[in-house]
């Protein structure tokens, strides 16, 4: 597998399956749908070739849509010095472009960031196939609308047919000209419309005479190399057709939305298999063509046998290359296999993956070849019976073929190539010490004994120094053996024939014994290798699952990249709003990483993306960011700084490096759950604490003021008291019972502050309550006139009975605190949407100026020295509980004179009545 | 009712088991206290007391078992000692099988009619004519012809208010918890249905109270139930 690439199946969730309505494709549908809510809106005006009219349509649109109010801006536009199309931008807001110095020449490119910023509802972004200048953020302009959509801007572009990914390689056959500038097909499959922009070819052609297409100069150039009428017309059709397709597409999308033709057809899966050759290009696309035209899900793999690790760099570049192809031409799964026989190890992972047609290329092979060894297609066919199997004529592009290096990787290789210049020195030493020892032991032994001695030199060079050297020593052993013992001696010349049998013997068997060593050499160094990577897993594994601390996992992973990829990396976290904090100074190993820039890695972080050097965003940076996506979410980003460039982006070492920084993500998740695990045990603890410290002092404040009261009410209740004695009972009463209420609003207000109070809410009778705290409040309001009005269809109102009775209770007390003797205390309830509003109001002295908030404040009274009883927590209390039940708390001026202190509770959905029986008793 | 009903106090705080030692006795009961759960649960069975003054929080068992254990054997009537805040418990000891309950702090008047009045009813219990008609101020309900009259108009109640003002009738004075009333006049499978007895209250106190909102007979204990006040209670 070869997860590094998969960049762009985040920003584009997978597109398949259209026609079958399984729950996964609706789901799947679903969050398409939901994605293209936030997404901004992505149109193409899609065209045959330049000159059509793209520019000029979408400019026309923009006005559109400018006239109807939208918030159009242009962000960039190629005019090409045309005049009616830059007529056509008058009037049109436009984002000035950035300039950017490359190589002493300075060149303006579009303004990804002020875009960004400025967030406009309508961008116009010309040239979708458009390669950024070196230095911009993203390589291609197609990333850049990405992002713009990404970030809910709606975005018209313009796209010509040749430069669609897929078709890329025909429009060039077809014309001559290859364009390297690209968009894959999935940018232009989920664009939300796509506008087509035809012009006859006559018409276009016209108009390129009339100069209206590219300035004079250009023109001739332009119509005899690319304007043939030929090619216009063919690539008409392409666009017509592609097109068509898509419309076909989303007629097909249609139907599977509207359940129209259930078809429950058996899901293709297509595997592609790719070779070293440079014909994998061709291979690719035609797979992605397949598939497209099928609506299949495709894969594509490359085996990787022991003569192919010998390739060279360049060779193991493209193959490289060419997986990342697939990704962007939209396989769902690229990887490395590796084993000896292609056919059985290709068959075995089509199976393993259910794949039902199989594409690979015709091999072209010399003729010899070609008759005795059969080719892997030749196997596969023979092999493959339950899967379809599709063979590719394969197409050449003459291409500069690399000169073939020996070179495995890395060790291997510098270990080999070193171990083989001293190899031919042994081969040689070796064949001069054989014939000495051979020229002591003739008078003792037969010749075809000395023959023995030399083919025991032979299989010890090979088995030693490999192929080369073993070849060398068979032809000097072969050749000595002839020049001193084969009669006539110290000449090369043979006297008896059938010697020359023994030499074409002696020479054959030195050839296959030199090969078959030197490649159970090269497969032991392969084998050495991949326990080494499977070792270095195994450790930063081991290490990792027993780290404790993040410090500490960072560590680890830091060093274990730097050794394993002899790069320089940092790993960097983000805090609490999700922002990237710059690695610490790493004491430990000395070096940070100076040159990390904490915007692209931010920009890593974000986007779930590799970014940096020889990715497609940033390519420029010498810092390589690889996002620490975890299960849950990313957790970082790991930066590196490989010292050689090259060991980085071997298929291997990515896959490597991205299996190490799954791993990293997953310590640092298993670390963060373990944290939140402990948080939580924490906050339970102190909850727990807190609880009970509040029940004892509670139970302790309580229990003394209990028979304190129980007592001075016995005493004052005692027959034949003095009346002094009695009145001092009386006081002693009365302060007890204050201090009482005073602990009771103490231990209330802790434990509301606490956040620990339940609420018992339930459903309930507000009359029933009010009922019970007027009584509970009698004797304080005995002097007061009380009027309750409540609306008889008042529903019920869900909260904690017996909380809402000491609002009552607290609001009522205070009410008769602050209002004379004889006034009337006012209760009442009025229905407003969605909540109620209860009112109790007082004609007392009313509140003083810019007191209405601060009287819910705790230890707040309306006077500051007054003779009323209480610390002023009756309201901050109230305050509270009304919060809890999610309802406010104000107090208003009453008119003429007094207060008005008025709470809300949400009405919500009342359970059922009892049902209705109305026949009377 | 004799005056010299014998009470068990099970409290464990001395100070406040000595004020209602001493409150209790003033007023002509023989009490005995005691501390321990077990040792009131033992007592209860030894003593045979006419009431019991029970506090919930007991250092040795809880007080809701101390109810179920006495419950078991003994109907005497029990009343409980209770924090404010404690509704809960409170509906769980008269679930349990409690008659009434205290809030601390709770004066000697207050401690003495509830011991009172769950006397009279004990003894009324003895004595199987229960009166047919029972009043409270000049509300007359006819329990034998069903039927309810305020001052001299005949008020028509449904057959579940009716079946709802019976019950809070034969626990007139006490304590009735929601789970209580719903029981006995909805059935069992209604239990859960709590909004039902607050409706059928108001519409109870609309037809009998002068001022629904300022109920005289009808009252609410907020979070625990509802206590019919009768006359002389």
């Amino acid at each position: 597998m070869l997860p590094c690439g998969r960049h762009h199946e985040i920003a584009y969730t997978a597109h398949m399956s259209h026609t079958r309505p399984d729950p996964d494709a609706l789901l799947e549908k679903l969050q398409q749908e939901d994605a293209r809510q936030q997404r901004g809106r992505l149109k193409i005006f899609f065209g045959s070739c330049a000159g059509v009219g793209k520019t000029f349509a979408m400019l026309t649109a923009a006005h559109a849509r400018m006239q109807e109010g939208e918030d159009v801006l242009v962000g960039v536009i190629e005019t090409h010095g045309r005049r009616d199309t830059e007529s056509r931008l008058q009037g049109l807001p436009q984002l000035p472009l950035k300039s950017l110095i490359y190589r002493d020449k300075t060149l303006h490119e579009f303004d990804l960031d002020a875009a960004l910023a400025r967030r406009p509802g309508l961008l116009l972004v010309d040239e979708l196939a458009h390669s950024n200048a070196e230095g911009s953020r993203h390589r291609k302009r197609w990333q850049d609308v990405e992002e713009l959509c990404s970030a809910g801007i709606d975005v018209y572009t313009t796209l010509n047919v040749q430069h669609l990914e897929s078709l890329n390689d025909v429009v060039g056959q077809i014309t001559g000209i290859r364009v390297s500038e690209t968009v894959p097909d999935k940018v232009f499959d989920l664009a939300d419309e796509v506008t087509l922009v035809d012009l006859p070819p006559e018409e276009l052609l016209q108009r390129l005479q009339e100069g209206k297409v590219y300035m004079s100069q250009q023109a001739e150039r332009a119509r005899r190399h690319f304007f043939r009428k030929g090619n216009l017309i063919a690539l008409r059709e392409m666009a017509l057709r592609r097109t068509a397709d898509r419309v076909d597409a989303q007629m097909r999308e249609y139907r599977t939305d509207q359940s129209i033709q259930h078809v429950w057809q058996t899901h293709e899966r297509i595997l592609v298999g790719l070779g070293p050759g440079p014909e994998a290009e061709q291979l690719v696309r035609t797979a992605a063509r397949l598939a497209i035209s099928m609506k299949a899900e495709w894969l594509a793999a490359y085996v990787e046998t022991p003569a192919l690790q010998k390739l060279g760099h360049a060779e193991r570049q493209a193959i490289l290359d060419n997986l990342r192809l697939a990704q962007t031409l939209g396989a769902t799964t690229t990887a490395t296999l590796s084993g000896d026989e292609v056919s059985t190890v290709l068959l075995d992972y089509a199976r393993s993956r259910n794949v039902s047609r199989l594409v690979v290329g015709k091999p072209r092979r010399p003729l010899l070849m070609r008759l005795f060894v059969p080719s892997v297609t030749d196997q596969l066919a023979k092999e493959a019976t339950d899967i379809d199997l599709h063979v590719v004529v394969r197409q050449p592009k003459p291409r500069h073929k690399p000169a073939p290096q020996h070179s495995l990787q890395m060790a291997a290789n510098a270990h080999l190539s070193g171990l083989k210049k001293r190899g031919y020195l042994w081969a040689l030493a070796i064949s001069a010490a054989t014939s000495v020892i051979a020229g002591m032991l003739l008078q003792y032994f037969e010749l075809s004994n000395v023959i023995m001695l030399y083919l025991l030199g032979v299989m010890l060079i090979s088995i030693r120094y490999g192929r080369g050297p073993g070849i060398l020593a068979s032809i000097l052993s072969v050749s000595a053996f002839d020049f001193f013992f084969v009669p006539p001696k110290l000449s090369f010349t043979v006297s008896d024939t059938q010697y020359l049998l023994t030499f074409g013997i002696m020479l054959s068997v030195a050839l296959v014994i030199s090969n078959l060593t030197s490649s159970l050499r090269y497969q032991a160094v392969i084998a050495n290798y991949r326990e080494r990577r499977s070792l270095a897993l195994y450790e930063i594994g081991k290490e990792l699952a027993s780290t404790m601390t993040t410090q500490h996992i960072v560590e680890v992973s830091v060093h274990h990249i730097a050794s394993l990829f002899q790069s320089r990396a940092a790993i960097l976290l983000p805090d609490a709003d999700d922002k990237l904090r710059a690695p610490e100074a790493d004491a430990g190993h000395g070096h940070t990483l100076a040159d990390v820039d904490l915007g692209i890695a931010q920009w890593t972080f974000d986007h779930q993306e590799h970014a940096g050097l020889g990715t497609n965003t940033l390519p420029s940076s010498p810092v390589l960011y690889v996002p620490l996506k975890a299960p849950m979410r990313t957790r970082g980003v790991l930066a590196i700084v490989p010292e050689n460039r090259a060991a980085i982006f071997l298929p291997e070492q990515r896959q490597l490096l991205d299996t190490f920084a799954a791993q990293i993500a997953l310590a640092l998740e298993r670390k963060h759950y373990v944290e939140v695990a402990r948080d939580a045990l924490i906050s339970m603890e102190s909850e727990r604490l807190r609880n009970s410290l509040l029940s004892a002092i509670s139970h302790d404040l309580r229990t003394p003021l209990t028979s304190l009261l129980g007592i001075a009410d016995q005493l004052r209740q005692a027959p034949g008291m003095p009346a002094d004695r009695h009145a001092q009972l009386e006081t002693l009463y009365d302060q007890a019972f204050r201090m009482q209420q005073l602990v009771v609003n103490l231990l209330d207000m802790a434990r509301l502050q606490a956040g620990s109070v339940q609420l018992n809410s339930q459903w309930q009778v507000l009359e029933e309550v009010l009922g019970s705290a007027l009584r509970a409040m009698q004797p304080v309001s005995q002097q007061h006139h009380i009027e309750v009005t409540l609306p008889p269809d008042l529903p019920l109102l869900q909260f904690d009975a017996v909380l809402l009775e000491r609002v009552f209770c607290n609001l009522l007390d205070n009410a008769c605190k602050y209002s004379p003797p004889n006034t009337t205390i006012r209760i009442s309830a009025q229905q407003h949407p969605g909540e109620v509003w209860i009112t109790v109001a007082d004609e007392g002295w009313g509140l003083p100026a810019g007191m209405e908030t601060q009287i819910f404040q705790k230890f707040t009274r309306g006077q500051v020295e007054s003779s009323q009883p209480g610390v002023g927590l009756g309201l901050s209390i109230c305050k509270a509980i009304i919060q809890a039940h999610g309802g406010a708390l104000w107090a208003e001026a009453q008119q003429p004179h007094g207060t008005r202190f008025i709470f809300s509770l949400p009405l919500g959905e009342p359970p059922a009545p009892p049902l209705a029986e109305e026949t009377p008793a | 009712m004799s005056s010299t009903a014998t009470i068990i106090l099970i409290e464990d705080e001395v100070q406040i088991q000595r004020f209602v030692q001493a409150a209790l006795e003033d007023a002509g009961f023989t009490v005995h206290s005691t501390p321990s759960g077990r040792q009131g649960v033992i007592d209860t069975g030894t003593r045979k007391p006419d009431a019991i003054i029970l506090d919930l929080g007991l250092p040795d068992m809880d007080g809701i078992d101390v109810i179920r254990q006495i419950r078991s054997w003994s109907n005497v009537p029990m009343i409980v000692l209770s924090a404010r805040t404690q509704e809960a418990q409170k509906v769980s000891a008269l679930d349990a099988g409690a008659d009434d309950y205290l809030t601390k702090p709770f004066g000697t008047a207050e401690l003495l009619a509830r011991i009172r009045a769950q006397l009279r009813r004990h003894s009324q219990t003895g004595n199987p004519t229960q009166e047919s008609v029972f009043t409270m101020g000049d509300i007359r309900v006819d329990l034998v012809n069903r039927q309810v009259h305020r001052g001299d108009a005949l008020v028509s109640l449904t057959p579940i208010e009716f079946r709802l003002l019976a019950a809070l009738i034969r626990y007139a004075g006490r304590v009735v918890t929601q789970r209580q009333l719903l029981k006995e006049v909805w059935g069992p499978s209604h239990i859960e249905s709590g909004h039902y007895v607050r409706i059928y209250m108001g519409h109870l106190r609309h037809k009998l109270e002068a001022d629904p909102a300022q109920p005289r007979y009808l009252l609410t204990e907020t979070g625990v139930g509802y206590r019919l006040l009768a006359d002389g209670d």
